[in-house]
């Protein structure tokens, strides 16, 4: 989409040989991996320079890397993934950063490149306790006043830790442990590379 | 004399205006908005989460309770989120399929859109009128999916199954005569196809019917032109998509800037504002509306004229045909393995975006190969346009408050997600 040249070769001639800085390109679409340091920054030069000139945060997403690809995973826990797209130039990119420290997981805010990661921050905060530094107004946005817990973290089970009901001889509503027991209708399997193979041609 | 101080109130969460569930603390001067901070997360139901603990096929209805006025539409960038990471393309006719009953989802919406709004701002017979076509609409969304709202239509790798040749019929009880049922079942004689055609002939005057009540209405544009304008670099850097963007005068279009499937052989013209106010959303999205219309003709023309297959024949993501599945082992196996454990999505991670009717609807979906997604983040239109709703609000009146939230086509299933 952008005349000649790629989006990747673009930004592999831009921070190729800058340390921390990957680029990945699959499936129709171009990754990049940027170090926590001066993240900012980097946003800011992603969103200035005029041959990427990524004017739009769409989205921001939290994630926790801890039982990827069955929970051997090696490297850090959370990541920070922003979805940019250009209008200017019609081109699309996904940013990642990996929080260095996995128990207080922090990263730098954008809310000053772009406005629109303020809700985006707040989410990625409440949901996996990743904080934003720089972010003016980090309060939970999703769950419950009062809630304990970040739940999108992989070790949060899904049915949670506490409900909820209305208590009639205290005349208010209690919040207790939950009693349902955690129950997997269809388990999650990985499989190998080849399986079912055969099975295409016939 | 008496010191004047500013208060806070609280708008909602039981507001009829709120249009759900927003809990919007406003600091007021008087009746002037000084600060609007709203609260959200009253539907929050962690949609992404149960994602994770569900097999590929199973999460399908839930797109549709993220956005329940426009859900085929969700549906839609999840399918295809599914595909791209399979690398598995739908057979054309489902393409064209999808196309149509996109734009019938963006009318759908549209048209609830214009009813809450008008109704907010205080023209209550908009509702009754907008309803009134809702309900064909409904009508066809029933006939394909036997569901009127939650359809669960789109399947990776095509759609559910083919349009049908008859309609479902009303028929006479005690609130509908026979007389009314006749009418009614007048226009749903032929099939699906013969019905959204003449839906699509009949359509138009009906928007000329909401414009002659609203357009020039002078109530209805003193309480929305001016009021909640947005410039356009500010809507860009606001993360604003949609009809919300394009009111502001951007012209960005998904199906024309990234079309997908085949918005490129669709001919139509992309709406825009000049001012950025409630007043020009408004346009834009009745614009939209006809601009829909002639999406759906021409798509009706193609279906009409080449009739085709509607799902893949990739038994690794649709299950195979009854009649296969009894006569054949392999396929029988296929679909015992497809119902149990559903289908894998080879690792590696996918966004896929659509020019849903709210905005840019986006699924962020991360596999690791197993047969239950290890991460789904949605993109919600609504959540960056509410997001701005202090920006827009701040030295506004409290009742233009309730205007901004009606232009912003706020539905809480997909903000709270």
């Amino acid at each position: 989409m952008n005349g000649g040249k790629s989006l990747g070769d673009v930004l592999r001639a831009r921070f190729g040989g800058r340390a921390g800085f990957a680029v990945a390109e699959a499936l129709g679409e171009t990754s990049l991996t940027v170090p926590a340091e001066g993240l900012a920054q980097t946003l800011a030069e992603l969103r200035d320079d005029s041959e990427l000139a990524f004017n739009q945060l769409i989205d921001l997403a939290g994630m926790d890397y801890s039982q990827h690809a069955g929970g051997e995973s090696r490297g850090p826990r959370f990541a920070v993934v922003y979805h940019l797209l250009s209008l200017p130039k019609n081109h699309r990119l996904r940013a990642r950063v990996f929080c260095a420290d996995d128990d207080f997981p922090v990263v730098e805010s954008a809310t000053a490149v772009w406005p629109a990661a303020n809700w985006f921050e707040r989410e990625a905060f409440d949901l996996f306790g990743i904080a934003f530094a720089g972010h003016d107004d980090l309060r939970r946005i999703l769950t419950d006043y009062g809630f304990v817990g970040h739940p999108f973290r992989k070790d949060f089970p899904l049915s949670g830790n506490v409900e909820v009901r209305y208590d009639p001889q205290r005349r208010r509503v209690v919040y207790e442990p939950v009693s349902i027991e955690p129950r997997e209708v269809t388990p999650r399997i990985v499989r190998e590379e080849t399986f079912g193979k055969e099975g295409e041609s016939g | 004399m008496a010191e004047i101080q500013n208060y806070t109130m609280n708008f909602g969460p039981q507001h009829p205006a709120a249009h759900g569930v927003l809990r919007l603390v406003l600091e007021l001067d008087g009746e002037i908005i000084e600060r609007a901070d709203p609260h959200i997360g009253l539907l929050h139901r962690a949609t992404e989460k149960l994602a994770e603990h569900k097999t590929y096929i199973q999460s399908v209805p839930y797109m549709d309770r993220l956005d329940y006025v426009s859900m085929m539409a969700n549906e839609h960038a999840y399918v295809m989120a599914i595909e791209k990471l399979c690398g598995v393309s739908p057979p054309l006719r489902a393409r064209y399929i999808r196309v149509m009953f996109d734009e019938i989802t963006r009318i759908l919406n549209h048209l609830l859109w214009i009813g809450a709004h008008a109704l907010d701002v205080g023209a209550m017979s908009m509702f009754l009128y907008a309803f009134r076509e809702r309900e064909d609409l409904m009508d066809c969304y029933e006939a394909v999916s036997g569901a009127r709202l939650h359809a669960a239509y789109y399947r990776p790798g095509g759609v559910y199954r083919d349009l049908p040749e008859e309609m479902p019929q009303y028929k006479p009880s005690k609130f509908k005569s026979e007389k009314d049922v006749r009418a009614l079942n007048e226009a749903r004689q032929g099939t699906l196809l013969d019905f959204i055609e003449d839906f699509a002939r009949r359509f138009p005057a009906r928007v000329d019917e909401y414009e002659t009540l609203l357009t020039d209405n002078r109530i209805w544009k003193q309480r929305t032109v001016g009021i909640g304008v947005v410039a356009p670099e500010r809507a860009i850097a606001l993360g604003f998509t949609g009809p919300m963007l394009r009111g502001s005068g951007v012209e960005w279009d998904l199906r024309k800037k990234q079309p997908y499937e085949v918005y490129d052989k669709m001919q139509f013209a992309i709406p825009v504002g000049a001012n950025g106010d409630c007043y020009d959303r408004y346009l834009v999205r009745m614009a939209e509306m006809r601009q829909a219309n002639e999406i759906i003709k021409q798509c009706a023309k193609w279906l009409r004229e080449n009739p085709g297959e509607v799902i893949t024949e990739s038994h690794k993501l649709a299950p195979p045909s009854r009649e296969s599945m009894k006569n054949n082992m392999e396929e029988l196996i296929h679909h015992f393995k497809l119902f149990t454990e559903g289908m894998h999505v080879p690792a590696g991670e996918a966004y896929c975006a659509v020019e849903h009717p709210k905005g840019e609807f986006g699924i962020y979906l991360v596999s690791d190969g197993a047969n239950k997604p290890y991460r789904l983040k949605i993109r919600a239109p609504g959540f960056a346009h509410l997001a701005a709703m202090d920006e827009m609000a701040r030295g506004h009146m409290i009742a233009d408050a309730v205007a901004i939230i009606g232009t912003m086509d706020i539905v809480f299933g997909e903000i709270d997600r």
